[in-house]
C-alpha cells in the first residue's frame, strides 16, 4: 500500500512511535493508579458538584424566588449559562464531524477528548432549562406526551420547543457517535486487561473483534454520522439563537443571530478544548500525540471564529444605527455605555481584541499564551451571552419598568456546581477511556508519524539539494520538537 | 456468555498492514478462500481484495432519516390541523416554516439511532456480547489473516501453513472460534 505523505505538513505524531507504543502510551492512564494531582482535582470537583446539587435542591425546595430575577429581567444567569455551556459543546462535534469530512488528519489527536467535552458540556447546559421552570415535577410538559390536560399539545411553533428537540437530538447523536468511536479502543484495553477490568471492558467493548467487515461498516457509519452531525451542530446553535431572534425585543430581533451564534459557539468551544487539552496533554504526557501543530491549528480556528464574532458585533452596531429605529439604536447604546457597560467591555476585549494576538506565530505556538487566551475567550463568551440576555432585558420599552439584576448565591452556586459536574465527568473519563482515539491515531501513523514524514522530507531534499542544506533542515526540526 | 462461531481457523500474524495486504494479494492469486482479516484499525484498500461489497448502511440511514422526516412533519400536521387546531400569533394552522426545525432534528435523530442500532445488530455486537477473540494482539499491533479449516484434510492445512509462512507471517496458530 502506498501511503501519501505530504512533504510540507508537520508530523502529527512525534517520538518515532510504533503501533505497540501508541497502544502502551494511550492505554497507560487507564491501567495505572491515578497520580495525586488527579485525586486532588477529582475530590475538588466532587465537592463543587455536591455544592451545586445543594443549590439546585435549595432552588427546587424554595422555588425560583431564590434567584434574583424580576419582572423585567426574566432571564439571567440561568439562560446565560445554558447558552454558554451548549456553545462550548459545539467544538467537539466540529472537530469530530466537520474536520472528518474535510479530511483534516490533525483531528485524530484531539477528537476523542473534544467529543467527551461536548457530551459533558451538553449535560451541564441541559440542567438550566430543566431547573429554571420552577415546578420541576411537571417538566415532562416539555415533551409532546399524552397528558391529563385533554388532547392539548405542546406548541410546535415555539422556538423554545425547537430547542428541546435540538438539544436532545444533539446529545443523543453525539453520544452515539462518541461511543461507536470508543468501542474498538475499549477492545484494545480489554485485550490487555485481566480480572475485573477485563470483565468491565468486555462489557464496554460490545464484543468487538476487529474483523474487516466490521471495520468497513464502522467507517461507513462514522462517515454518515459525521455527515449528519455537521448540519446538526449548525442547527442546534441556530435554534438556540432563535430563542432570541424570533422575539420582538430590540437587540434580539435580528437575522444575523444564527451565524453569529454558531461562530461564537465554535470559538468558545475551541477555547475550552485548548484549556482541557493543554492540561490533559501535560498530566498524561501526551506531547507526542497532541503536538504544537495541533495547538496551532486550533488557535487558527479560534482566531478565525473570534474575528467572525467581532465582525458580527460591529455589524450589529452598524445596522442599529442604519435602521434609523430609535429602540434598536438605544438597545446598542445601552449595551456599550449603559449600566452593564463593563460586561460589554469584557466581551469586546476578550472576544475581539485578545484573539488578534494569534496573528503572530510566536503566540499561536506558545503553550503559555494559548492557555491564557483560552481562559480569556471563555470569559469573553460568557459575557457575550450575559450582554445579550440581561443587558437587553434590563432596559425595555417603558422606563418605569427598567431594572437591575445581580445573581443570588443560589444562581452562582448552581453555575459553579456545573463546573464540578463537568470536571468530575471529564476526570472520570480520562481514567476509564482512552483520551486519544487509538485506532484513528494508528491509521494516520504512516502518513503523519514524524519518522515517516521526516524520512520523506529528507528524501525529497536529497534530490534537489546538497547535504549541508539537509543538515540545516534536520537541525531546525529537532529544535522545534524540543520546543 | 462467551459467544462461539464453531469454526476452526488457521491464522498468521503480520507485523504491518503492508505485509498483510501483500499476503492477501498472494492468497487471491492462489485462489485461497480467506475467512477473515483482523486488524487494529481499518486498512484502506483491503475491502476490494477480500471481495467485500460496499456497506449498504448509508442506504439504511437514508430510509431511517426519511421515516423521521415523515414522523415529524406528518405528526405536527395531524396535531395542528386535525387533532387540536390552534392559532398562534395569527399564523395559519398549517404553518410549514415553523415545522422545519423539528422536522430536521427528527430526521437526524431517526437516521442516527436507526443506523447505530442496525450497525450493532448486523455486526452481532452490543452490550453483553462477548465474542471469542482470535488473537488479543490484533487490537494492538498485529494483523491477522485467517483461513477456515472446516473439513480440510491435513495436506491442505499444511499447504495453508506454508503459504502463511512464505507470505511473511511471524506466527501461525490454529484456534477454535
Amino acid at each position: 500500500m502506498s501511503v501519501v505523505v505530504s512533504p510540507i505538513r508537520e508530523p502529527l505524531i512525534g517520538g518515532n512511535k510504533t503501533y505497540h507504543q501508541i497502544t502502551e502510551d494511550i492505554c497507560a492512564p487507564t491501567e495505572t493508579t491515578p497520580p495525586k494531582s488527579w485525586v486532588i482535582a477529582f475530590i475538588a470537583s466532587v465537592i463543587t458538584l455536591a455544592y451545586g446539587l445543594f443549590c439546585i435542591g435549595w432552588l427546587i425546595y424554595f422555588g425560583t424566588g431564590t434567584w434574583n430575577l424580576n419582572r423585567t429581567i426574566g432571564w439571567g444567569w440561568d439562560i446565560t449559562n445554558f447558552v454558554w455551556w451548549i456553545g462550548i459543546g459545539h467544538a467537539g462535534t466540529l472537530i469530530s464531524a466537520i474536520l472528518l469530512l474535510f479530511r483534516q488528519k490533525w483531528r485524530t489527536g484531539v477528537n476523542r477528548a473534544a467529543e467527551a467535552m461536548t457530551i459533558f458540556a451538553v449535560i451541564c447546559a441541559a440542567i438550566f432549562p430543566v431547573i429554571h421552570v420552577g415546578r420541576i415535577w411537571v417538566v415532562f410538559y416539555f415533551f409532546p406526551l399524552p397528558n391529563t390536560r385533554g388532547p392539548l399539545w405542546v406548541n410546535f411553533n415555539s422556538p423554545l420547543l425547537w430547542d428541546i428537540f435540538a438539544i436532545s437530538t444533539y446529545f443523543t447523536v453525539s453520544l452515539l457517535f462518541w461511543y461507536t468511536g470508543l468501542v474498538p479502543d475499549f477492545a484494545t484495553i480489554r485485550d490487555r486487561a485481566s480480572g475485573f477490568r477485563k470483565k468491565l471492558y468486555q462489557f464496554l467493548s460490545f464484543g468487538w473483534t476487529g474483523s474487516a467487515k466490521h471495520w468497513q461498516r464502522w467507517e461507513s457509519l462514522s462517515l454518515v454520522l459525521a455527515g449528519i452531525s455537521a448540519p446538526l451542530v449548525l442547527s442546534v446553535h441556530t435554534i438556540v439563537s432563535f430563542d432570541f431572534a424570533t422575539s420582538i425585543i430590540p437587540g434580539w430581533h435580528t437575522t444575523i443571530f444564527p451565524p453569529y451564534f454558531v461562530a461564537g459557539a465554535i470559538f468558545s468551544g475551541f477555547a475550552m478544548v485548548q484549556t482541557l487539552m493543554l492540561v490533559t496533554r501535560h498530566v498524561l504526557k501526551l506531547h507526542d500525540y497532541i503536538t504544537v501543530s495541533h495547538i496551532e491549528s486550533m488557535n487558527k480556528v479560534i482566531l478565525f471564529t473570534g474575528t467572525m464574532v467581532g465582525v458580527a458585533y460591529l455589524t450589529e452596531l452598524f445596522i442599529a444605527w442604519y435602521s434609523g429605529y430609535v429602540y434598536e439604536q438605544f438597545a446598542f447604546l445601552n449595551r456599550a455605555t449603559g449600566i452593564y457597560w463593563w460586561s460589554y467591555f469584557g466581551m469586546m476585549t476578550c472576544n475581539v481584541l485578545s484573539p488578534q494576538l494569534f496573528w503572530i506565530k510566536k503566540f499561536r505556538t506558545s503553550i503559555f499564551w494559548t492557555f491564557i487566551m483560552s481562559i480569556f475567550v471563555n470569559i469573553g463568551m460568557w459575557f457575550e451571552r450575559f450582554v445579550i440576555i440581561a443587558t437587553t432585558l434590563a432596559r425595555d420599552y417603558i422606563p418605569s419598568s427598567w431594572s437591575y439584576y445581580t445573581p443570588s448565591w443560589v444562581e452562582i452556586g448552581i453555575y459553579v456546581g456545573t463546573f464540578g459536574l463537568f470536571f468530575t465527568l471529564y476526570l472520570g473519563f480520562s481514567r476509564v477511556a482512552p483520551v486519544v482515539a487509538i485506532a484513528e491515531i494508528k491509521s494516520i501513523l504512516k502518513s503523519s508519524g514524524n519518522q515517516y514524514v521526516n524520512h520523506h522530507k529528507d528524501a525529497h531534499h536529497h534530490n534537489i539539494n546538497e547535504q549541508h542544506a539537509l543538515d540545516h533542515l534536520t537541525a531546525e526540526h529537532e529544535g522545534e520538537h524540543h520546543h | 456468555m462467551l459467544r462461539k462461531r464453531n469454526k476452526t481457523v488457521i491464522y498468521g500474524l503480520y507485523n504491518d498492514e503492508t505485509d498483510l495486504l501483500t499476503a492477501v494479494n498472494k492468497a487471491n492469486s492462489k485462489h485461497l478462500d480467506i475467512f477473515d482479516v483482523y486488524s487494529p484499525f481499518p486498512i484502506h484498500g483491503l475491502d476490494p481484495l477480500l471481495g467485500l461489497a460496499e456497506s449498504r448502511l448509508h442506504i439504511g440511514g437514508f430510509i431511517y432519516g426519511l421515516l423521521g422526516t415523515m414522523t415529524a412533519f406528518g405528526g405536527m400536521t395531524w396535531i395542528f390541523t386535525r387533532d387540536w387546531p390552534m392559532i398562534f400569533g395569527g399564523k395559519p394552522y398549517w404553518s410549514v416554516p415553523a415545522f422545519i426545525p423539528i422536522t430536521f432534528e427528527l430526521t437526524v435523530l431517526f437516521a442516527s439511532i436507526g443506523m447505530v442500532v442496525t450497525f450493532y445488530t448486523i455486526c452481532g455486537l452490543g452490550p453483553g456480547v462477548n465474542n471469542t477473540i482470535l488473537d488479543e494482539r490484533t487490537s494492538d499491533d498485529k494483523f491477522a489473516l485467517a483461513f477456515d479449516l472446516g473439513s480440510l484434510n491435513n495436506d491442505k492445512v499444511d499447504s495453508l501453513r506454508s503459504f502463511l509462512k512464505e507470505s511473511g507471517a511471524g506466527e501461525i496458530h490454529i484456534k477454535d472460534i
